[in-house]
């Protein structure tokens, strides 16, 4: 069995009720091109992790370690994270 | 009394606020570098402003996990005075020394402009030389000076009197218009419970002298003169 490096995939998007200035202008700028039935846009990151093929299988918590302590801000953002 | 100006990469007011010490109050002075761990002997951390790490994740979000922020955390834990301005104050909710986080201004602009404040508590060592209704005219430079936090622990900042500074109209009116970010209840300021830890989006390093157009911004660095001199501990 070849040993392939394995993929994480995080995705940050900010919380429920937390205002995207980024996501609103976007939305205007879709209803601007015709895309009236767009009501709301939320912008988000991803970020894709990419472990060396001898780590162990506990990436998914180590990157959710990750997303908690550096990629996502608690206080405005959650994540999840998909394991490829 | 000696004072830390932490310089990090990308920081790009270390220079003004290490000025403001040495030129317009006649204190010590040392540039503390992100890579040192030992901040003793310091009786006030500056945290300046800038793009520190250029600012790449999210403000503040790299400057805090870099090796002088853990001795900065021990040594705030510990009592000792910390302020951080604009990005300074990024690093300090980054790093929970302070509470909420950063969101993009409303208008999605960079906003450089002289703004007024509001003293609202001046029962701290950073604003004990004004009054609670005194105007300053500081200037803002930012992207993400839009501060957010939840309502209720607003509220609970609010009753604590965490809050020392709110954007205001010339005359002191705490209006929607005079916000010049989106920030929450005006919020342009704010210190920790124990007081000793505080940070605000204007520079009032860019405002101590005449020249520079106003010299409200020093009436801060002298209330941290004024309570090192005191012999208090936050």
């Amino acid at each position: 069995m070849s040993r392939k490096s394995k993929k994480v995939v995080c995705h940050i998007s900010l919380k429920d009720g937390v205002l995207d200035p980024q996501g609103v202008t976007i939305r205007n700028a879709l209803a601007q091109l015709g895309f009236d039935d767009v009501v709301e846009v939320r912008s988000g990151k991803v970020f894709e992790l990419t472990f060396k093929p001898e780590a162990t299988d506990d990436v998914r918590a180590k990157s959710e370690d990750i997303c908690r302590r550096v990629l996502a801000n608690p206080v405005i953002e959650t994540f999840a994270v998909e394991e490829s | 009394m000696k004072f830390g100006v932490v310089t990090f990469p990308g920081s790009n007011c270390d220079y003004d606020s290490y000025m403001v010490v040495k030129d317009q109050l006649g204190k010590d002075v040392e540039f503390i570098w992100h890579k040192e761990s030992d901040v003793s002997g310091f009786d006030c951390i500056i945290l300046p402003g800038g793009f520190s790490y250029g600012d790449y994740l999210r403000t503040g979000a790299i400057a805090r996990y870099s090796l002088v922020m853990g001795s900065v955390i021990d040594y705030a834990n510990n009592g000792g005075l910390v302020i951080g301005i604009c990005n300074g104050l990024q690093i300090l909710l980054e790093s929970g020394l302070l509470p909420g986080a950063m969101l993009r201004n409303r208008s999605l602009q960079f906003i450089c402009k002289h703004v007024y404040l509001r003293c609202e508590n001046n029962e701290t060592p950073f604003s004990n030389r004004l009054g609670v209704g005194d105007v300053l005219r500081i200037p803002i430079a930012h992207t993400d000076g839009n501060y957010y936090w939840y309502r209720a622990d607003v509220q609970e900042l609010e009753r604590n009197r965490q809050v020392v500074f709110r954007y205001c109209t010339p005359t002191g009116e705490v209006t929607d218009e005079a916000n010049p970010n989106g920030s929450t209840n005006n919020i342009a300021g704010i210190c920790n419970k124990a007081r000793n830890v505080f940070g605000m989006m204007p520079h009032p390093e860019r405002a101590s002298e005449a020249l520079l157009g106003s010299a409200d911004g020093l009436a801060i660095f002298q209330s941290i003169v004024a309570f090192a001199a005191s012999g208090v501990t936050a």
